[in-house]
């Protein structure tokens, strides 16, 4: 066996920094582990005794007769040789001229998905191979959406046996087209395809006179020009702090890797999660103090006030990094015992490992057709969008913008094993994900203290009726008692908590649910609350009243006729109604439901302001509100 | 930008912190080679300015070169590092030696065997090695965290998925971790960074006028009077250096005159055959490597 030698003397191609990490991947017997033979071949990586052994290990375990078995250099798992497949990722570096690589060769096995994922996390391209005479295989569209969900975006299909049909134009560009139009639909518009035979090296390393018809680059021209990163988020830098180093008492360190753009000394830094701020004091090193550390250094960071930083913390700047304890969350299953929405796991986020728990999926993705499916669990190899928890709040981004702070991985508790990927799509704020804190002190203890009972005093009646008026001096009465109250107002609260409602049935439905809930609020907190809001139909208030327990809500119906309230029309509204100034007025163009069974009718044709606030004093007593006093 | 080695040294470090942040009992298995002068050298970095919060642990077969020896005992005194030196007693007493017990056995007994004892006695959770993933087929398919059963076995078919920088450390009462912060280094790569950095290491990687005899196209270097000679057998001076170290009877020495880093550097550069070549132990069989790994190597 000649070795050919790519590398001229003199040269020094590993000085370079450039490095593209990739992966390939395909179904079994594609020819993964061949081509990763075949590559590390050409670009002269094999020493003497390598190929020496691979003459030997060729004749007894090989497949190619008196031919070099390159896939015998990589499937170095005696499993592996026996079945002639790949089990586990193999790492394997080469250097060319240009750059450096490492390859991460994954296997094909459906039931080694894990493994493949394993490969994806960490690579920057994507290396699709598929066997000619087969063309897709529901593992080509596994695999590939994989690779996209792990946000991988450059990929090449290198179609793969074109030697073993014929080197068929036809054939290549059939399978290319099929593969771009599915790649489209997962929003990867640039695919390179490359006809090539690993077997014989055609358009492996230099393009091949086999394929005339082809003008595009070889495999690994392509991946000598594909884009390499660093794998750090754009934007400010963060430091994700892995130890806390205090070598004695005069030294406080945070050790960690920065991410993201430069930390320098003299940064404002904000510790997430929680709100607390410092500035960089020092940036320690073995190898002195640096003034700044780029993005990818691995530093000890000395912060000039003595916050309560730990393990897991990230030291931000800027506001990008927030912290939560929910999420929407892509996650991928890799354990064969199924995933149980409810069960407690454990995830490792960053450098913090938190309780665990995700909900029902809110659909599963179809790897083949992208299409979402219900689901009530997932399975090995299985895709899913769902919602999850996490017993404390992490400091976190989008997976999208950043690979090490938007990923997790989910733990067994009982096997260790690590059965989940995640990824995050973005954090959760939506009530319905609020558990209802349970608290020490309480209303009872409140109630306690206070020496009343809470308790919502709930106003309704036309606009002008004097609601407004007597729940003003029932406040100053209750105020003068030491009771603690306040005062909800209709026209006040449409000003601020309420101004993006009109005075459409719908919003006024809506305005009386805002209020109900937070006058049920204050009850929490222990107050008489004194609503004064026109709430003209029965439902609201029955929902208002729904709200807090019973004893708790006494319902006031100032009861004043509709000539009357007009006559008095203290804000000049009837008379604008009255011109068609005003619609959906109540009263005029708008129904008002009287209370059939208020705790309270005040007739303010008959008694004053005054009279009817001591009539609601006497209410409450009768009530027990005001048992004390 | 970081430089590709800074890259290398950044990753290493993280790798060091997670697994000591993780683990109740590390060590740093410490074989005295190059690797290891490397490891220690990142251990150092990671947790400066306090020590590396692990102490070294050697596995002694009592056949290694008498400079690697020196060596080791001068490294732990000049960083003021705490030292386990382990030897199995069963080998003592027995005296397993690679020539009348085979290498196979004695690399067994003495290393495998000698190891699983020491991670028991001492009850460490967590060991750092300094194997490379371009050193050998089935290291090449070696987490960079290596889950160990509490028999430390290692199931290469149920290998824990090892995504992103997120790595599980969780085990259950005798389980281990293997951590290999190397892992992701290939021989030239160490070496570059020994000589960036500076690095001591043992004098036997440079060339030099050593005895050697011949056997089975290896160069063997007679370093003690315990090595029986065949009948006209006589060691020959000659410049060799060696490209790993491991107990002299079983470790190849390569001709060579490169007598400093830079020299050795440049040597790598136009090497046509890999480092493991003078490793007899990896010959034994096909697969060979896979098996000492099963059954608790590192």
């Amino acid at each position: 066996m000649t070795r050919p030698n790519t590398l001229p003397p003199g040269r020094n191609p590993e000085d370079r920094a450039d490095l593209l990490r990739f992966l390939t991947c395909g179904s079994v017997d594609d020819g993964k582990s061949t081509l990763i033979g075949r590559l590390l071949y050409e670009s002269g990586l094999l020493h003497t005794d390598q190929l020496d052994t691979l003459a030997a290990d060729s004749r007894r375990h090989g497949t190619r007769g008196a031919e070099p078995d390159f896939a015998l250099l990589v499937d170095g798992l005696a499993a592996e040789r026996e079945q002639g497949i790949t089990i586990d990722v193999a790492y394997r570096f080469f250097t060319t001229e240009r750059r450096r690589f490492i390859v991460a060769d994954t296997p094909g096995h459906e039931q080694y998905t894990r493994n493949m994922v394993t490969g994806a996390s960490t690579a920057d391209a994507a290396v699709i191979l598929l066997d000619a005479r087969k063309g897709l295989l529901s593992q080509t569209y596994r695999h590939t959406n994989l690779v996209a969900l792990l946000g991988i975006r450059q990929i090449v299909l290198a179609v793969n046996k074109l030697d073993l049909v014929g080197y068929s134009r036809e054939v290549f560009e059939r399978i290319s087209a099929e593969y771009r139009a599915f790649a489209a639909e997962l929003g990867i518009t640039e695919v390179a395809c490359i006809p090539i035979s690993a077997v014989e090296g055609t358009n492996v390393v230099t393009r091949s006179v086999r394929t005339p018809w082809y003008e595009g680059q070889s495999l690994l021209e392509w991946l000598e020009s594909a884009e390499a990163h660093d794998g750090s988020p754009a934007g400010p830098a963060h430091l994700l702090v892995q130890w806390v180093n205090r070598p004695d008492g005069s030294f406080r360190g945070f050790s960690g890797r920065v991410l993201g753009g430069t930390l320098r000394q003299g940064d404002r830094v904000r510790v997430r999660p929680g709100e607390q701020e410092s500035v960089v004091e020092r940036i320690v090193t073995m190898d002195g103090e640096l003034a700044e550390a780029v993005g990818g250094s691995a530093v000890t960071v000395v912060l000039a006030d003595e916050l309560d930083v730990s393990r897991g913390s990230v030291l931000a700047v800027g506001t990008g990094v927030e912290a939560a304890d929910a999420f929407q969350a892509h996650l991928v299953w890799l354990d064969e015992h199924e995933m149980l929405p409810g069960r407690r796991y454990l995830a490792k986020f960053g450098a913090r490992t938190v309780g665990f728990t995700a909900e029902r999926p809110k659909h599963r993705i179809d790897v083949r057709t992208q299409a979402k499916e219900a689901a009530r669990t997932l399975r090995s190899g299985e895709i899913c969008v769902v919602n999850v928890r996490i017993d404390e709040p992490v400091a976190y981004q989008p997976y999208r913008l950043d690979r090490d702070l938007g990923s997790f991985i989910v733990l067994d508790r009982v096997s260790n094993r690590t059965v989940g990927a995640g990824m995050i799509d973005f954090a959760l704020r939506r009530s319905a994900n609020v558990r209802w804190q349970a608290v020490t002190v309480d209303k009872r203890a409140r109630t306690t203290r206070n020496g009343h009972r809470p308790c919502v005093v709930w106003f309704t009646g036309l606009s002008g009726a004097g609601k407004s008026t007597i729940a003003d001096l029932v406040e100053r009465r209750l105020h003068g008692l030491g009771a603690h109250t306040f005062l909800l107002d209709g026209d006040n609260v449409r000003h601020g908590l309420n101004s993006d409602l009109g005075f459409t049935e719908a919003d006024r439905v809506e305005n009386i649910r805002r209020i109900a809930e937070v006058a049920a609020l204050m009850v929490q907190a222990g107050l008489i609350v004194l609503v004064s809001f026109i709430s003209p139909f029965g439902a609201e208030r029955a929902l208002a009243r729904g709200l807090v327990e019973a004893g708790e809500f006494c319902e006031v119906y100032v009861d004043t006729p509709l000539e009357t309230a007009e006559r008095r029309d203290p804000k000049g509204l009837y008379a604008r109604a009255r011109r068609g100034e005003l619609v959906n007025f109540t009263g005029i163009d708008s129904p008002y439901e009287p209370p059939a069974e208020p705790e309270l009718r005040l007739d303010t044709t008959r008694s004053s302001p005054e009279q009817a606030a001591e009539e609601v004093l006497g209410t409450l007593r009768g009530l027990g509100v005001l048992d004390t006093y | 930008m970081l430089s590709y080695l800074d890259r290398l040294e950044a990753d290493s470090i993280d790798i060091f912190r997670e697994a000591v942040a993780e683990s109740e009992r590390p060590v740093l298995l410490y074989s005295i080679g190059k690797d290891s002068s490397v490891l220690l050298h990142l251990a150092r970095k990671a947790f400066y300015p306090s020590p590396p919060p692990f102490p070294l642990l050697h596995v002694d077969t009592t056949w290694k070169f008498r400079e690697m020896i020196a060596f080791r005992d001068e490294t732990a005194r000049r960083l003021g590092l705490e030292l386990i030196v382990h030897r199995n007693p069963d080998c003592l007493a027995e005296g397993i030696n690679p020539f009348d017990h085979g290498s196979a056995r004695h690399t067994d007994l003495w290393k495998t065997q000698g190891l699983r004892q020491a991670m028991e006695e001492h009850r460490f959770d967590l060991a750092f090695g300094g194997a490379r993933r371009d050193e050998e087929a089935s290291r090449a398919k070696e987490r960079v965290f290596s889950f160990r059963t509490a028999q430390h076995r290692w199931d290469p078919k149920d290998q824990r998925p090892e995504l992103w920088r997120l790595y599980n450390t969780r085990i259950g009462p005798g389980e281990s971790i293997r951590v290999f912060p190397l892992s992701n280094w290939t021989e030239l790569d160490v070496w570059r960074y020994i000589q960036r950095e500076h690095i001591p290491i043992v004098p036997l990687y440079f060339a030099a006028e050593r005895p050697v005899v011949e056997r089975d196209g290896v160069l063997i270097m007679v370093d003690d009077d315990r090595m029986p000679l065949a009948e006209g057998e006589v060691p020959e001076p000659r410049t060799v250096r060696f490209r790993t170290l491991g107990c002299y009877p079983l470790t190849g020495a390569v001709p060579s005159q490169a007598r400093t880093v830079p020299e050795v550097v440049a040597e790598m550069r136009t090497a046509t055959t890999s480092e493991r070549q003078g490793r007899v132990i990896d010959r034994d069989r096909s697969g060979s490597m896979e098996r000492k790994k099963q059954e608790g190597y590192f």
